[in-house]
């Protein structure tokens, strides 16, 4: 066992961990704290694996920024806080679904790669900027533009139009725009789970809706 | 070292993604779920550049570097369809978006 191995299944068993603590976890800050504990450990798996350049971008880019946006998105939105408030009853479902599949994958990768030993060796960053750029120049321009249409399109979503003040002005703007809530359907439900969203967080955010 | 720790945490990262969409309510922890799996392909993307040829050994790479890309603008969009969400509907909880559900 060398040394790279063992860096690797430490690696692994921390990532693997933090996996599981981010679907777990019954507080969301802590939540996206772990996922960035997972990204980062992920990682130091690509720097394991030779792959330098990709485990700095996925530090730069995930940790250092996708896990930031989250947290804004976390705060932005008072989500209530407790495991009935955040899991759904497809819990059983979901854990049959994932266990089924994880046993299938990795009876499959035992069966097909159980024995082979592959040797650790990566192309460096030179190589790896050469075929960015003449290679696959056309997949990556073409995903500059799908950034900044992404970037377009995200600041139109959640901009705000005027006149319009947020979810503390929930009842003037239903009444002011009937026809995006779906009608008095809409505006009773929305209005009814603004009520039970008050009852909860003046509850210290105990007990689920449902 | 074996191919197959790699792939084994690649699918484990991927099921618990899967367990995670399904069983959470919360929207935003479906968006960081999504990542998880994302995550789990790069992991496989990186880990089979060990075994390719010399000349297609960069391609695992290249595209890890294209998924990176691709999720960074999807949880911005992500994000604010959420946040959208919730200024609307005053809940982030996806059992709630239920409009257009047949």
């Amino acid at each position: 066992m060398s040394a790279q191995d063992v860096v690797f299944a430490l690696l692994a068993v921390a990532g693997g961990a933090a996996a599981v603590a981010v679907v777990t976890a019954r507080n969301l800050v802590r939540a996206a704290l772990f996922l960035a504990l997972a990204l980062g450990a992920t990682a130091g798996i690509f720097l394991v694996l030779h792959a330098d350049f990709v485990g700095l971008v996925q530090l730069l880019v995930y940790v250092g920024a996708i896990a930031v946006l989250l947290m804004f998105g976390l705060m932005l939105t008072r989500a209530p806080i407790g495991r009935e408030a955040l899991d759904s009853q497809s819990r059983g479902l979901g854990l049959t679904v994932a266990v089924t599949l994880f046993g299938v994958l990795a009876a499959l990768i035992v069966q097909s790669y159980g024995g082979s030993r592959v040797a650790l060796a990566g192309p460096d960053v030179t190589s790896l900027g050469t075929a960015l750029f003449s290679r696959w120049v056309l997949p990556f321009e073409l995903l500059s533009v799908l950034l900044t249409a992404a970037l377009v399109g995200a600041i139109v979503l959640s901009r705000r139009e005027a006149g319009e003040s947020g979810p503390d002005d929930l009842h003037a703007q239903q009444e002011a725009r009937p026809a995006i809530m779906g009608g008095p359907e809409g505006i009773a439900q929305a209005h009814g789970l603004r009520t039970a969203d008050e009852r909860e967080s003046a509850g210290a955010g105990t007990g689920g809706r449902r | 070292m074996s191919l197959s720790g790699p792939l084994l945490l690649g699918a484990f990262l991927f099921c618990v993604g899967v367990y995670g969409v399904i069983a959470r309510r919360n929207a935003v922890l479906v968006l960081m779920s999504i990542e998880l799996m994302l995550n789990a392909v790069n992991v496989n993307l990186v880990a089979f550049q060990l075994q390719a040829p010399r000349d297609v050994a960069l391609t695992g790479q290249v595209f890890a570097l294209f998924v990176i890309a691709v999720a960074a603008a999807e949880v911005g969009v992500g994000l604010a369809i959420v946040l959208n969400m919730f200024r609307n509907r005053a809940s982030v909880n996806v059992d709630d978006a239920d409009l257009m559900r047949w």
